[in-house]
């Protein structure tokens, strides 16, 4: 055979074989040390606020006093933290609802004009970018809120209402996918015991897609938690607890978005925002176990 | 006695824990057909993608025992399986035509095996479509897709491609079964025509089919060789009784 | 209340919902193009920003969004192709895979504001790129890089096994039937997602904040020398995108006119969006016709 003649030297398709290999390689590896990297200096960072400032967690996690200029310096972010959660979930809440009964109306419903219409529609507000969002919310959500309800119209109500439409297309899609695996048999089974489409989806068809359904509820809630300039633009960025859904406060984005650039790296308070930063990590981390876990509830 | 051009010992692949072949071991001659017959699931597919070592790309596959091309074991694990597989050619059940033009599904092969001259590669695409009976019919449209061509066409056109890089051996797995009547026919009369050059092993499950190509069949049934013997013989007068019995049609 | 009835409402509420979701979509667009087109001309599109007078335009920022997409597109597509083909092809099923799988995914979860601080740390300050269009481009190759993985793995998994089973046995190798017979084939989707990619990089803003500046220099637009400072070309200035740009104006604008340009650059923005998905799904059909020809 002709390995044999080719003892002397390498063959060309060996050589092949390896640059083509080590390539693909090189590119995985590359991308699985930046991913470490990233959580590592990000942790490092964020834990230099306890570890080196000697800032304590309670003061952090638990003060809702922010006062970065004070005499001495307070670092409250529970206001932030607090922001952070309530917006998303507010978010989660306007949004599930209109994205699962898009994913009916195009599944269930009128599959025909649902896919013609619905579906670029979506496809197209999920490419629309974040400061379009933030923009639009600014010059047109905030002075809607402003004339209707007491208080200046930035707050929380006005970021969840932005962030509910920028994550509708993620929920959508999701349900769309999860509505439109479902065998047949199992609506028919049902139709054909007389129940009406309502009664066939309510006790059918969302209860047996509600992990898949709640995957992209979770979602469009982690990509809330972590969008940083549509809110911050519609926040209102006072460093404070709000007593109503209309008035100004921040999140941890929007804080970090505002104020990383003026604080000088290494100092206090640029330390904390590192901080700020490695909990919105984490959450990530969170939320993509919540997302495997109720992938794999999907799946039984 | 003629040339043994390939021969296995103990050949047995598993999948998992299952073991799908079962210590075959058999001799294939040079310019001859054999046929594998058998029903489906017996494993005879799975013997013939060993001997290119195709299934290697099937995860969780292992194959045991020994595959003899002259001196060499290719089953040896240091084997370079890229060299092997431009000895033996390979056919498979549905036509897979490149997505390209015909003169390019043929030339592909050989020019990455190292023939860049134009002139040469014009010959070797005009020999093989003639040897696979296909060159009047696509003379004129040689850089046209060849997904434009019929089922029949395509399948000849995949056998053109094996032949181009001047194999010694063809592996065919249900060549014929994915076509017409009429596309059938013409290659099995191909078939006929490629063994004055080829080793060819063929499986089928259609027996007038082997019956009518192949000099020796193989018997497969539940992974293991029951019989093997002039395809004469083994239609007319087979020694086994479960040979006989799927033979004549009373199971399979 | 008999069953029908109740059906009949919920398929209203599913409807009317449906519709709102169509509306919203609609008074988005039409807010933005009807408050920007009028803004947009070939000057707004061509000249510097004003900081405190009036008549602004958005030419550098324009420039600069398109600079450092070609940027991005020229490092991620390679090494995002590279990596996706490793997690089709070569990786083997395992623990292994299972947590590359999963850390890629937490990549592609993490806020685009962490990926630019990450840029800050570690692109500007330790390896020293500075505030520039390098710096941006590598923060958004990270930022992109999951999305070009899945992208490449769907269209290596689009090709049937017959066609790469076909080129082993005619004895070519492993890396070449990926490169001549399975990437060809896959190229309509990868290059579908890739489109569609390019649009996110277009529009994205938080990743930027920090890696490529808020700010741009002088340009001076007959100096085409790459090394020069202010040649537009130089890919280690400082370089403000259109997203940056609309972002800047809306919470420190300084210009009387600073809702019309953002509504103008948002017009932009969005317009560019839409001929990427446009184009995405064109050229998705054309190809995939081209490939599936019976003709």
């Amino acid at each position: 055979m002709a390995q044999s003649g080719g003892r002397k030297k390498i063959q060309p398709h060996i050589v092949e074989e390896w640059t083509g290999k080590i390539y693909a390689s090189f590119c995985i590896v590359l991308l699985v040390v930046t991913i470490f990297s990233m959580v590592y200096y990000v942790a490092t960072k964020g834990l230099s606020t306890f570890l080196q400032d000697g800032i304590a967690l309670g003061e952090v996690f638990g003060s809702t006093n922010w006062k970065p200029d004070g005499e001495p310096p307070v670092f409250g972010a529970l206001p932030f933290i607090l922001g952070s959660f309530s917006t998303s979930i507010l978010a989660a809440l306007i949004a599930a609802p209109l994205g699962i009964c898009a994913a009916l109306f195009m599944v269930e419903i009128m599959p025909k004009f649902g896919k013609k219409y619905l579906q670029p529609v979506i496809e197209l507000l999920a490419g629309i970018p974040s400061v379009v969002y933030g923009f639009v919310g600014l010059s047109v959500i905030v002075p809607f809120y402003r004339d209707i309800f007491p208080g200046q119209g930035l707050g929380i109500l006005a970021g969840a209402t932005v962030l509910s439409i920028m994550i509708l297309p993620t929920i959508t899609s999701i349900a769309t996918d999860a509505l439109a695996a479902l065998p047949p048999g199992l609506k028919e089974g049902s139709y054909a015991l007389g129940a009406t489409r309502w009664q066939t989806l309510s006790r059918t068809v969302l209860p047996t897609t509600m992990p898949a359904l709640l995957t992209g509820v979770v979602l469009g809630m982690a990509r809330a938690f972590g969008e940083a300039l549509a809110v911050q633009m519609v926040i209102g960025n006072a460093p404070h607890i709000p007593r109503s859904l209309f008035e100004s406060t921040s999140t941890l984005t929007s804080v970090i978005t505002l104020s990383m650039g003026n604080t000088v790296m290494g100092s206090m308070q640029n330390n904390v925002l590192w901080t700020l930063a490695l909990i919105l990590m984490l959450m990530t981390f969170v939320f993509v176990f919540i997302v495997r876990w109720l992938e794999r509830r999907a799946k039984r | 006695m003629p040339n043994i051009e390939l021969s296995t010992k103990d050949l047995s692949v598993f999948y998992g824990e299952k073991q799908a072949v079962k210590n075959i071991s058999l001799d294939f001659a040079s310019r001859q057909v054999t046929a594998l017959i058998g029903p489906s699931g017996c494993g005879k597919s799975t013997f013939l993608r060993s001997l290119n070592r195709m299934n290697d790309l099937i995860s969780g596959a292992k194959i045991t025992g020994e595959i003899w091309i002259g001196d060499d074991n290719i089953n040896a694990p240091k084997t370079d399986v890229v060299l092997l597989r431009q000895k033996i050619g390979m056919v498979w059940q549905r036509p897979n035509p490149f997505h390209k033009s015909i003169y390019e599904n043929i030339a592909f092969g050989p020019r990455y095996h190292g023939i860049r001259n134009k002139k040469k590669l014009d010959q070797i695409v005009e020999e093989s479509l003639v040897k696979a009976a296909l060159w009047n019919e696509t003379k004129d449209r040689l850089h046209t897709s060849a997904l434009a061509l019929s089922g029949g066409q395509q399948q000849r056109l995949c056998i053109a491609r094996s032949i181009a890089v001047s194999p010694s051996i063809i592996l065919m797995d249900e060549p014929a079964s994915a076509l017409d009547p009429v596309s059938s026919a013409k290659i099995e009369e191909l078939i006929a025509d490629l063994k004055k050059d080829y080793c060819i092993i063929i499986v089928t499950h259609n027996m007038q089919q082997a019956a009518r190509v192949s000099e020796k069949t193989a018997f497969f049934l539940m992974g293991e060789l029951v019989e093997y013997d002039d395809t004469s013989k083994i239609f007319t007068n087979p020694s086994e009784k479960r040979t006989d019995d799927y033979i004549s049609g009373r199971f399979g | 209340m008999s069953a029908k009835t109740v059906d009949k409402i919920a398929t209203a509420v599913i409807v009317a919902l449906s519709g709102l979701i169509v509306l919203i979509m609609a008074g988005l667009l039409g807010f933005i193009l009807v408050r920007g087109l009028g803004h947009i001309s070939f000057d707004f599109l061509t000249s510097p920003p004003e900081t405190i007078k009036e008549g602004g335009g958005i030419g550098p920022q324009l420039f600069n969004s398109l600079f450092l997409l070609v940027l991005t597109m020229i490092i991620t597509v390679p090494l995002g192709i590279g990596a996706g083909i490793y997690m089709s092809e070569y990786a083997k099923p395992g623990k292994t895979t299972d947590f590359i799988r999963l850390i890629v995914e937490v990549l592609s979860s993490f806020p685009s504001i962490v990926v630019g601080l990450f840029g800050l740390l570690v692109l500007v300050n330790v390896f020293g790129f500075g505030f520039s269009l390098f710096s941006g481009a590598l923060a958004l190759t990270i930022f992109n890089l999951p999305l070009m993985v899945r992208i490449t793995e769907q269209g290596l998994a689009s090709v049937p096994q017959a066609q790469k089973e076909a080129s082993l046995a005619l004895g070519l190798s492993k890396w070449k039937t990926i490169q001549s017979v399975m990437l060809p084939i896959a190229t309509p989707i990868i290059l579908t997602g890739t489109i569609l990619a390019a649009g996110r990089v277009f529009g994205e803003a938080a990743a930027l904040l920090f890696t490529a500046g808020m700010s741009s220099p002088r340009l001076d637009f007959s100096n085409w020398n790459p090394l020069s400072p202010t040649s537009p070309l130089n890919p280690f200035r400082p370089a403000e995108t259109l997203a940056v740009h609309i972002w800047k104006i809306n919470s420190e604008g300084l210009a009387p006119d600073a809702p019309e340009i953002a509504a103008g650059a948002s017009a932009v923005l969005i317009l560019t969006v839409l001929v990427f998905n446009l184009l995405a799904r064109w050229l998705g059909r054309v190809m995939l016709k081209k490939f599936t020809a019976t003709k």
